[in-house]
């Protein structure tokens, strides 16, 4: 029983910086605080670093709250770069919007604290924590921009929701506990273990638990705030809901399911096949009438979250290790794509129509090809890694015999293309209007989005060392 | 660089290269960036005619191998596997042929040369390596590759209706292929030896030590078959092709007619056979009968054209037709045919979309009712016209009649009834090819505006001679193409002959 504070140094740095951006915002002038973003950046930095100290130790730290695993770096130093990315957009987003608030930066923090404990976490408790923690952090966030409806209502639709689910989450660790006497995930799976005869209570607690990450995770049929939400939070914060939130759920969930839960794989296996077919179905056929681009994402969003729920199923090494490299995939395409929709959309996201894009391609056409290439990838479409990712997704499930699932997944995919390209189309293939304000891309959005881009090729056609490192991080 | 195992992957590097250098040309420079496409694609032919020179036609397994691991991760094992038989040199050695010429046919592009140029150097990396991949995942890595070009191709510099053509184009063909790569990933797993590699799967397969239950080999040839059959087309998975053809641009129509349709037949010929054959021999009647349906189907359908594209667009259904029954039909006559009518359609297609796009270049019409008596005022055009109608239509002599025979003639080894039915397909084109050139080129200048046209320049005369020395090469001198295909095509019959019960009036056939 000791503490080990390597294994929460980088929580332990993220949470002091938030802290004092908190505490410095009244002291900064109001139009220098987008400033304060650096200070986070640099806490980002730091929380690297912290990663690196922790290297390759495996260990039960922090009175066995938290696992020091290779599984939980990966999914640290996943989640610190999506931060990042995301740090940046929002930096340009809140200068370019006037919105200068250096809480902003503080709840960044405090979320990405939220995600690394979530997929770290060895005890249920500490899960609930972790998850409350991201929770309230984006509940405020998605609300950020008071002064506008959509936003306020996406914040009390997001709140309200996320309230209900976060209380059958604790609901399902309640029942969870009752059946075997533990919130610590080793004891757990110990107790399922010892007793093969599995009682009520505890599948009625795993079925409740799975409703509260499927709520966070946006599984059909728990998806339906997320095109709401996605639209009306900022661009960035629909980037933190669509790729941090949704992966730190995800991966948390994975834990439970392998790590704790290995022993129910049929119940939940049984649970997760329709969901996942459902997720797909309704993610890709309801993104095929979006003329909005911000709902078309959130549509694109449930249905990847459909495949990612593929390889979930599958429950092998390949399908945990194709989790983790599509999770990466899905973060270089999809925080690219919103990138490339901020800048487009710029002064209050006034062009966020799919007809705004007419004659994009030509008029910028940095912002088309980078765009092109991650919808593309989107699609699914080889040489880029969202192909890779859907290989070896896919692969993990007819590895498991999952035929008739990889089969759904595949055809839904193919409906998927259809929107994608439909976006492609518009930017090369439609009529450029006239346009009222100029679009400018900054120095550092050009930089981001060239090695986005560069990464999706490069994933795409060498996928070897991400999966080399997924493949270590994907034994327990 | 020839003779190291690095030469076939030179062959997909040199216009992947060119690809680059027209990225990096300035976009205002059009005679720069068509110059530059002009002499990568010229380079890429003339390099792959060392394929053909050092081409052994007597070896038995691949030539001209590579294969590097390019991803080893858990139980996934990925080869970049290259390689070529006497079945794909022919189709590679199209595929630079066309292209140079396609390139050249292009000169009437002007809004956009740059990325036309780009997408056209990458179409033609994904073709190559479509025909010389070796390992199923790459296959299909280039066989989705050629798609985003040609999407483009069509959509950016199409007719009117080019984004609905496009759009059709994508998804059916990746609706098709999408199975195929659920396929792929089975017959993955059934391998014990857990790799992609073709031949080592094939001879596995063959050897009984992947032993695939009847059903799943059925599935796994539907999901493969699928694919292949849309790319064809294959009655009735063909109706993207008419409005692809309609819309796209000449050069586009060339390549798509020339290369992309073969993509099809060569892999029903390189997957589906010598993979599944017991799935084959047994759906063998059905696809015939399919193929049948599209050689009389596209040919009726081609006569009621009023739109000389749309013509030539549904002859390629009915030839096509003929490409799969040749395949179906499993002795050496049949599918050498198949493999070199896929050559010959390849050319008189290809030079007919042309021809016609040179029209469409002075009239700015497809219509058939615009032209009339044009014999006399582009006497030249007319002329060469008539040698690549005739070559379409089979006339003895020229390239069309060499497949066509050789597919009847093994068909009706294996099945009279198929030969006589197809045959009619051949009459047919007759008739709609010879009335479509006597309305176009026969008789008196009826429309004023048709009186004023000029005969082919300098340039046109440049792209259309090579295919017209070629299309008669093919047709009195087979023999050259023929030799180099015998044994791998020995190797694909005899595959299936491995499964199939000897039949009684099979005649023993001897190669050239």
């Amino acid at each position: 029983m000791d503490i080990n504070y390597t294994a929460v140094l980088p929580e332990i740095i993220l949470s002091l910086v938030g802290i004092s951006i908190m505490l410095l915002t009244p002291f900064v002038p109001r139009e220098r605080q987008t400033h304060l973003g650096y200070l986070a950046l640099a806490g980002i930095v730091l929380a690297f670093f912290g990663v690196a100290m922790g290297w390759g130790q495996t260990d039960l730290a922090f009175f066995e709250m938290i696992f020091q695993d290779d599984f939980g770096q990966f999914c640290k130093i996943f989640f610190l770069f999506v931060s990042t990315v995301i740090l940046l957009i929002s930096m340009n987003y809140l200068e370019q919007e006037k919105l200068f608030q250096g809480e902003f930066f503080a709840l960044l923090l405090f979320a990405t604290v939220g995600m690394l404990f979530m997929a770290t976490s060895a005890d249920l408790i500490m899960t609930f924590v972790g998850l409350e923690v991201l929770s309230i952090s984006t509940y405020v966030l998605a609300g950020f921009k008071e002064r506008e409806r959509k936003s306020s209502e996406a914040a009390w639709k997001y709140f309200l929701l996320g309230a209900f689910s976060t209380a059958f989450l604790l609901y399902g660790i309640a029942f969870v506990y009752g059946a075997t006497g533990s919130t610590k995930y080793l004891q757990i799976a110990e107790a399922i273990q010892a007793s093969p005869d599995y009682s009520l209570i505890l599948l009625v607690g795993v079925g409740l638990m799975l409703v509260g990450f499927g709520f966070k995770v946006a599984l059909a049929p728990f998806h339906a705030w997320t095109p709401d939400v996605y639209e009306g939070a900022p661009i960035p914060i629909m980037a933190l809901l669509a790729v941090a939130s949704k992966g730190a759920a995800l991966l948390a969930l994975a834990r439970i399911l392998y790590q704790v839960l290995p022993d129910l794989s049929q119940q939940w296996q049984a649970i997760l096949w329709p969901s996942a077919v459902l997720t797909m179905a309704i993610g890709n056929i309801a993104a095929l009438t979006q003329s909005n681009i911000k709902r078309m994402l959130a549509y694109s969003s449930i249905a990847h979250a459909g495949y990612l729920l593929v390889g979930l199923t599958a429950h092998n090494s390949l399908g945990t290790q194709g989790i983790l490299f599509y999770l990466v995939a899905y973060a270089l395409m999809t925080l690219g794509a919103l990138t490339v929709v901020q800048i487009v959309g710029r002064r209050e996201e006034q062009h966020t129509t799919i007809e705004d894009y007419n004659g994009l391609g030509y008029r910028y056409p940095f912002l088309g090809i980078a765009l092109s290439v991650f919808l593309i990838s989107l699609a699914g479409i080889p040489a880029t890694a969202g192909f890779m990712g859907k290989l070896f997704v896919f692969s993990a499930a007819v590895q498991s015999q999952m035929y008739g699932l990889v089969v759904i997944a595949l055809v839904t995919s193919a409906i998927g293309i259809y929107y994608y390209l439909r976006v492609i189309v518009s930017m090369y293939m439609g009529e450029f209007k006239k346009e009222e304000i100029p679009i400018t891309i900054s120095m550092p959005m050009r930089i981001i989005l060239t090695l986005m881009v560069l990464g999706t090729l490069y994933l795409g056609i060498l996928p070897g060392i991400l999966l080399n490192l997924a493949e270590e991080a994907a034994s327990f | 660089m020839f003779g190291t195992e690095l030469q076939l992957t030179l062959l997909l590097l040199i216009p992947g290269f060119g690809a680059l250098v027209i990225a990096f040309v300035p976009s205002r420079k059009i005679h720069l960036l068509r110059g530059t496409s002009l002499f990568f694609t010229s380079i890429t032919f003339l390099y792959s005619l060392l394929f053909f020179t050092h081409f052994d036609p007597g070896a038995e397994t691949m030539q001209f191998v590579q294969k590097v691991p390019w991803l080893n991760v858990g139980v996934l094992h990925i080869h970049y596997h290259v390689g070529m038989d006497g079945i794909s040199l022919f189709l590679v050695i199209l595929t630079t042929f066309l292209m140079p010429l396609a390139i050249l046919a292009s000169w009437g592009i002007e809004k956009k040369v740059r990325p036309y140029m780009f997408f056209m150097l990458l179409l033609e990396v994904g073709m190559i390596g479509v025909f010389v991949s070796l390992d199923l995942i790459l296959f299909y890595l280039f066989w989705e590759t050629t798609l985003i070009p040609m999407y483009f191709l069509i959509g950016v510099w199409g007719g009117e209706r080019r984004v609905y053509a496009a759009v059709k184009f994508f998804i059916y063909t990746m609706a098709g292929s999408l199975l195929m790569l659920a396929a792929i990933l089975t017959l993955y797993f059934f391998n014990e030896a857990q790799n992609f590699d073709l031949v080592e799967i094939t001879q596995r397969l063959s050897l009984n030590q992947i032993i695939l239950p009847f059903p799943v080999e059925l599935l796994l040839f539907l999901a493969f078959f699928l694919a292949f059959a849309i790319k064809v087309p294959l009655f009735p998975f063909h109706t993207w092709l008419p409005d692809a053809h309609v819309e796209a641009p000449t050069a586009a129509s060339v390549i798509l007619a020339g290369v992309l349709l073969k993509m099809g037949t060569y892999g029903l010929l390189r997957f589906c056979l010598p993979l599944f054959p017991r799935a084959s021999a047994a759906l063998a009647p059905a696809i015939s009968l399919l193929a049948i349906v599209g050689i009389i189907y596209g040919a009726l359908v081609a006569l009621v054209q009023t739109d000389v594209k749309k013509l030539v667009a549904y002859s390629s259904v009915s030839h096509m037709g003929f490409v799969v029954l040749g395949i179906f039909a499993f002795n050496l006559q049949s599918i050498e045919g198949a493999t070199f009518q896929m050559l010959s359609h390849g050319l008189s297609t290809g030079a007919l979309f042309l021809l016609v796009g040179m029209l469409y270049d002075r009239r700015h019409t497809h219509l058939i009712q615009d032209f009339g008596g044009l014999a006399h005022v582009m006497p030249r055009l007319a002329a060469l016209f008539m040698v690549i109608m005739l070559s379409s239509i089979g006339l003895p002599g020229l390239n069309g009649f060499v497949g066509e025979f050789l597919i009847l003639q093994g068909t009706f080894l294996e099945n009279a009834g198929r030969a006589a039915f197809a045959a009619s397909g051949i009459v047919l084109s007759a008739i709609y090819m010879l009335w479509v050139y006597q309305r176009v080129f026969m008789g008196a200048v009826q429309n004023d505006q048709n009186r004023t046209l000029t005969d082919l320049n300098v340039r046109e005369t440049v792209i259309l001679v090579p295919i017209v020395l070629l299309v008669v090469w093919m047709g009195l001198y087979p023999g050259t193409f023929l030799r180099r295909m015998d044994t791998s095509v020995q190797k694909v019959v005899d595959r299936i002959e491995q499964v199939r019960e000897p039949q009684i009036y099979r005649v023993e056939y001897r190669g050239h």
